[in-house]
């Protein structure tokens, strides 16, 4: 293992098609025509000298080191500005552009400080290393005149130009007394983040990079996304875990555990110690850009809360008993066999985890169809994505986002419902956002004013801020606009899907009961919006959808769903590079669980149990008969266990207490079983109600793969031992096998070949095809043997695409007197779902706690003001929280996030949910507010109650 | 689960299918439940269907006997 050190061309690629051919020191080079001379040189392997140059950025040509001389060219351009054309013949290394380079250099480091043996970047400058490549010697002009690197002058004077460190950040430092104003963090805070938040302050010798309008970093509009640490070519911006720790000497590329953009990251390692990630400038997902999370919030997994060992109690008001790991697994092995006993095979089942890797959720839904006999599998992804399954499942057929995240930049008409990328998907916002810049058009459907509707240099088309719950209203009317006005596209729906179906759905959607004008008044749409935003979508050239949980986690969100397959096929945008249907998945790996047959109606590759043929392919694989019988979905187990049925519960790596709907239901039924054993890293909600705690493993102590939303297979690597002793793989075989399975695998390799013989979509995955390709998109194999970055090219899976009619039917979540306001929940950029990883980093800089964003007038009206303490109610439950006064949502709509478990924003949800699915409706609760003074008693007593059942009994 | 979200949950599958034809709307209902339910809430609904058949939508009375019965 080493470090691996990607190669820097300095400007970035051309995708030019067309070549030019030029002499550079008397080699002939071949490159796409807009490559400049720079990157022409480093494609033959001459480094030519640079500081202000990176192909993360444009080419800036500020530093005058990359000089280059061309014969017949008067002067000495700079490389990393000057296109390579034909014919051209470059010096890059000639006496007077040694000369000049030395001289540059000199005034360089004439004021930069000379302390390069304590420097935390000291083995990784660039600025050390072009001062070794020019040969520097000699500085000849001290410090005495103007500089910014002494804090007081040799007569003792303050030294008016020094700045002190900026120590803000809880992850980087910025010094500027070490800064060269190479602009290069600038430039990637522009070009490769998309914030603005950095510029460059004052002129001449006065110039400074400074965060906003002279700022600190953690108070001005920087996301701390790291782009400009990475794009430092010095330590002026630098990582606090490599001025504490040191530079790292080898590094592993591995998938980052957040959010289902999936980024592949450099973890840069001394010895088992984590340095830092490093965004993975070959990943395919991100291309090298991060976002706070990935980057450097992975402070969890070495923190003090996490359980090492395995736990046990009788009861779960006992305190958490420590034992052996084969104690904890025979007595859980032994509960869950005298319950099967008791009350049956159906009695039991599992839920796999979305943060696993493919491979353990795999194992977990095996463990229960061919250990358990059962088909009680589910996974997070029932209160997430579940009616996206659903509803491309009927239309397409099948269950995945159409496009590669590539595609974006050739979108023309950017369509976002219900996603929040900036703070969700934020590498991906980045990408969006970069595209929108360039001039593609944007369509913002969201009942909340989210960044993108307005965000430095870009701008929303049409923000259609609906009324929370009538989505499904809005999507008819677009495609009733699309079709009244002929503005389909008559020849792909000819070819693609059914045309009598496609007839019988116009009929259907023409009908002025879905025109904007009717729907106006209940969604609160302008019609005229409406339309435009239609017309927009239909013939603004190719347009993309991409969407989110507010689609989805709606009483109609598979309709929703269906709806925006409806608009994708009726516009002819599926199929190629630029469109598409894509929905934007929460978890690392929440398209994976859903792949790996977590749903108890489907075994892997989304095939259902009733179908005899895919049974036998598991049967024979693994020796059992499987039950053709659908499952319980997580609503359905805790409604059994309530009623008696269900009375044993295996749950990984999720906090079904924390993030599912309707807090209450969800604790009397875990409280109604006889064994739930939590599989996690933290003592979490959940955890107060288990029987038994096997303790989990990070992403950074096991090898496996993720599946990001673009149906990308990546690999995560270990990089370290599990604190714990056991990946999370290990410990699912060892309770299998603790009840009998007889498993016998050694490397998760094997359980993916087990995957590909099983699971058509992977027939050609392996990890030997990964390591050779990086990463591939399923489907993978005879007929697309390396993947498949675009789906439903020539075809539908399902043959031909199906219209299906959708009718707008209202939640029976209404408002009223008692509660007359609507509450939305999302997320936040720093934090990341129930918490339980991110608040256990400093990101709780950012957001220490949930905040209820309320109109002022709504506020005004209730005596609210910012910052308050109030009350929010639902049918459901009460909790509280603090006010914050905004715009941002309409009048009559509140919202919040969910991310901490002292304000249980769940409390307030309600059981209702997606008619196909069971998908909580989490983005619809009536609620009022009212001020307060604190805590709710409920609060106060689950705080109790919480630190009670954590109780840990002290070693004998 | 509870005789009212059980029932809830049936009309709302037949909220869906309502605006088919009306074989089809039946047909949708009866293979939705089908595919998707377990056998303890089949079992419940095909009680409930015999006992308190007036709660629910003429869809999911119709689709009954087209659901797949408990072994």
């Amino acid at each position: 293992m080493s470090l691996i050190k990607e190669t820097d061309y300095g400007t970035p690629a051309s995708e030019s098609e067309n070549t030019v051919t030029l002499s550079i020191d008397g080699f002939e080079v071949t490159v796409p025509e807009g490559t400049s001379v720079m990157r022409a040189a480093m494609e033959t392997g001459i480094q030519i000298p640079k500081l202000c140059a990176t192909d993360m950025v444009d080419a800036f040509g500020s530093c005058r080191l990359c000089l280059v001389e061309i014969e017949g060219r008067r002067g000495t351009p700079s490389s990393c500005t000057t296109p390579a054309e034909s014919g051209m013949v470059v010096q890059t290394q000639t006496g007077r552009l040694k000369d000049i380079r030395r001289g540059v250099m000199e005034l360089y480091i004439s004021d930069h400080p000379l302390d390069c043996l304590t420097c935390a970047a000291n083995g990784d400058c660039e600025l050390q290393d072009m001062a070794g490549a020019v040969g520097l010697r000699d500085v000849r002009y001290g410090y005495d005149g103007g500089n910014h690197v002494k804090q007081r002058d040799g007569g003792g004077e303050v030294n008016a130009r020094f700045m002190p460190k900026d120590e803000s950040n809880p992850y980087f430092t910025y010094d500027p007394s070490k800064c060269i104003v190479c602009s290069r963090c600038v430039r990637a805070c522009e070009e490769v983040q998309g914030t603005f938040a950095l510029t460059i302050e004052g002129r001449g010798f006065g110039s400074r990079v400074s965060p906003g309008m002279h700022e600190s970093f953690l108070n001005s509009e920087c996301v701390s996304c790291g782009a400009c640490v990475q794009a430092c070519p010095t330590a002026t911006l630098q990582e606090k875990s490599v001025i504490e720790i040191g530079q790292p000497e080898h590094s592993v590329v591995t998938t980052c555990a957040y959010c289902g953009v999936g980024c592949s990251f450099k973890a840069e390692m001394r010895g088992q110690e984590l340095v830092r990630m490093v965004p993975y400038k070959d990943g395919k997902a991100n291309h090298g850009h991060s976002c706070v999370k990935g980057r450097f919030a992975y402070g969890y997994a070495s923190h003090k809360d996490r359980i090492l060992n395995p736990m046990i109690r009788e009861r779960i008001t006992d305190p958490w008993k420590e034992v052996s790991w084969d104690e904890a697994l025979s007595f859980a092995a032994n509960r869950l066999r005298a319950i099967q006993y008791e009350h049956g095979k159906e009695s039991i089942g599992v839920i796999t985890s979305s943060r696993c890797t493919n491979e353990e959720t795999y194992l977990v839904q095996k463990l229960t169809r061919a250990v358990f006999l059962n088909n009680n599998t589910d996974t997070c992804a029932r209160v997430c994505h579940s009616p996206t399954g659903y509803g491309l499942g009927q239309t397409f057929g099948t269950s995945a986002g159409t496009q590669d995240f590539d595609s974006v930049e050739q979108a023309d008409v950017v369509l976002v419902i219900g996603a929040n990328p900036t703070d969700g998907h934020p590498v991906f916002a980045s990408r969006l956002k970069k595209r929108l810049r360039q001039g593609a058009k944007l369509i913002v459907v969201d009942p909340r004013r989210i960044d993108l509707v307005r965000t430095p240099h870009v701008s929303a088309a049409h923000h259609l801020a609906l009324r929370p719950g009538t989505n499904v209203a809005v999507v008819t009317a677009l495609a009733h606009v699309i079709v009244t006005e002929g503005l389909f596209d008559e020849e792909f729906i000819r070819t693609r899907c059914d045309w009598d179906e496609f007839q019988e759905y116009a009929e259907f959607v023409a009908d002025v009961a879905h025109a904007p004008e009717t729907v106006e008044a209940l969604t609160g749409v302008p019609a005229a919006e409406l339309r435009a935003a239609a017309r927009l979508y239909a013939r603004g050239g190719n347009g993309a959808i991409y969407y989110g949980l507010g689609v989805t986690e709606h009483s109609q969100g598979s309709t929703t769903v269906i709806g925006i397959a409806n608009l994708a096929m009726l516009t002819g945008n599926i199929g190629r590079p630029g469109v598409g249907v894509n929905p934007l998945r929460g978890q690392n790996n929440v398209q994976g669980s859903c792949d790996m047959g977590s749903f108890p109606h489907e075994l892997p590759g989304y095939r259902h149990v009733n179908n005899a043929d895919v049974r036998d392919v598991f049967e024979e694989v693994w020796g059992v008969s499987i039950s053709d019988e659908p499952g319980l979905r997580i609503p359905n187990m805790l409604d059994a266990a309530v009623e008696g049925t269900f009375k044993g519960l295996y749950c990984q790596g999720e906090d079904i207490l924390q993030s599912d709907p309707d807090t209450k239901h969800v604790s009397a039924g875990l409280a109604a079983m006889d064994c739930v054993i939590v599989h996690d890293l933290f003592l979490n909600e959940t955890s107060h109600y288990a029987h038994v705690f096997l303790p989990g493993s990070t992403f950074l102590e096991k090898d496996g793969t993720f599946t990001n939303a673009e149906r990308r297979i990546n690999r995560v690597r270990k990089v370290m031992a599990p604190k714990n002793g056991y990946a999370d793989w290990e410990v699912t075989q060892l309770l299998a096998n603790a009840m009998g399975g007889g498993w016998s695998y050694t490397h998760p390799s094997q359980i993916m070949d087990e995957i590909a013989a099983t699971t058509p979509s992977f027939a050609n995955v392996s990890y030997q095809l990964l390591e050779e390709k990086g990463s591939v998109q399923w489907p993978c194999n005879e007929s697309t043997p390396v993947g498949s970055p675009v789906m439903h090219v020539d075809g539908f899976v399902r043959g031909k695409g199906r219209f299906i009619r959708t009718d707008y039917i209202a939640t029976d979540e209404k408002t009223g007197p008692r509660f007359p306001l609507l509450l939305t929940t999302g997320r936040i950029l720093s934090q990341y779902n129930v918490g339980a990883q991110t608040r256990r980093t400093e990101n709780v800089v950012w957001h220490d706690e949930d905040i209820l964003e309320i109109h002022p007038h709504d506020a005004e009206t209730r005596g609210v003001k910012e910052g308050d303490w109030v009350k929010l109610v639902s049918r459901s439950g009460e909790t509280s929280l603090r006010a914050s006064l905004t715009d941002r949502v309409s009048p009559g709509v509140v919202y919040t996030t969910f991310h901490h478990p002292t304000t249980q924003a769940n409390v307030i949800t309600t059981d209702y949910s997606d008619w196909a699915t069971n998908c909580p409706e989490y983005k619809v609760t009536a609620v009022q507010v009212s001020p307060s003074n604190g805590p709710t008693d409920w609060q106060e007593q689950y705080e109790e109650f919480s630190v009670r059942a954590r109780r840990i009994e002290a070693a004998e | 689960m509870s005789p009212e979200k059980l029932t809830y949950m049936a009309n709302q599958i037949a909220g869906f299918f309502r605006n088919r034809p009306h074989e089809e709307a039946v047909a949708g209902v009866a293979d939705h439940i089908s595919k998707f339910w377990e056998p303890r809430m089949r079992a419940q609904l095909f009680d409930m269907l015999t006992q308190a058949g007036d709660r629910f939508d003429p869809l999911v009375l119709e689709a009954g006997p087209k659901i797949r019965p408990v072994k």
